[in-house]
């Protein structure tokens, strides 16, 4: 039983860690603020839940803990995300030139 | 405060025992001294945040709002690891096909919480970030924009959250 959920928990920690590396990886390659944005927020959030699940496996007592974690990371990590983006537009940071529409910009540019 | 509605104060109420639960799973312990600190700080945040939101704020007791709460657990689930290899497979492509857009959608939702949980369940879903609530309209960012039409984008964004946290909250 305890080797079953150290091998569970090892699978869970690399599908965590990886979908973190390929966040860090969007975060370069993405061309404007949101979309750098998007990448963070949605692979950190799996990445640190799977790693979290991982942790739990390779640690039960660690359980509550970590799903407290959990809880809270769901909880902060897309409002923090929104803070940031709706800030950037306020602040008229430049979407990419691929950009097809802004229709925040077109409703609330004039008074900014 | 001796003049608190009955729905300010079962808010509160609510906000003390899940406080008091957080306290009482992070300490792992009941002792008599945790408790006793554990109570007097989550009463006093309680009372202090009375006015403010918390996920039990307008929530509904029913048992469809339950059944709908689990459903909306398992979509949401579904919804995030969705993102996740959506994002990878944008990542990783050479060409990287974005073409993004801010599009205006609009939720049927009334409740300040269910909106809430709309904005940040849109946020962690394939491809679409809250930008920008403004009463019921949302503006989101699109990372591979499927339709600037109002429309299809509400139906695209939004309904599939919005069927669960209508029953849920209204």
């Amino acid at each position: 039983m305890a080797a079953v959920l150290d091998i569970l928990g090892g699978l869970l920690l690399v599908a965590g860690t990886t979908f973190l590396l390929l966040g860090g990886l969007g975060l370069v390659r993405m061309p404007d603020v949101y979309n750098r944005i998007q990448a963070g927020t949605k692979a950190t959030t799996l990445g640190t839940l799977l790693t979290l699940a991982g942790a739990a496996c390779l640690h039960p007592d660690w359980a509550i803990k970590l799903l407290l974690i959990g809880l809270f990371l769901l909880f902060t990590n897309p409002l923090s995300s929104q803070v940031l983006a709706h800030a950037a537009h306020r602040e008229h940071v430049a979407t990419t030139p691929a950009t097809e529409v802004d229709l925040l910009d077109e409703e609330t540019g004039e008074e900014a | 405060m001796d003049a608190m509605p009955i729905g300010r104060m079962r808010s509160a109420g609510a906000s003390f025992v899940l406080l008091m639960l957080f306290w009482v799973m992070l300490n792992g312990s009941l002792a008599s001294d945790v408790l006793i600190v554990g109570a007097v700080a989550s009463a006093a945040i309680a009372l202090i945040y009375r006015d403010g939101l918390s996920i039990f704020t307008e929530a509904r007791w029913t048992p469809a709002a339950i059944g709908a709460t689990f459903g909306y657990i398992g979509y949401f689930l579904k919804e995030l690891v969705k993102s996740n290899l959506h994002i990878a497979a944008v990542v990783l492509d050479p060409a990287l096909p974005v073409h993004p857009g801010i599009v205006k959608v609009h939720t049927r939702l009334k409740s300040r919480m269910g909106r809430l949980l709309l904005a940040n369940s849109i946020t962690l879903t394939p491809g679409t970030l809250t930008v920008a609530i403004e009463d019921e309209w949302l503006y989101v960012h699109w990372v591979t924009m499927e339709a600037a039409d109002q429309e299809e984008a509400t139906r695209q964004i939004v309904a599939g959250f919005e069927s669960y946290l209508e029953v849920m909250y209204g």
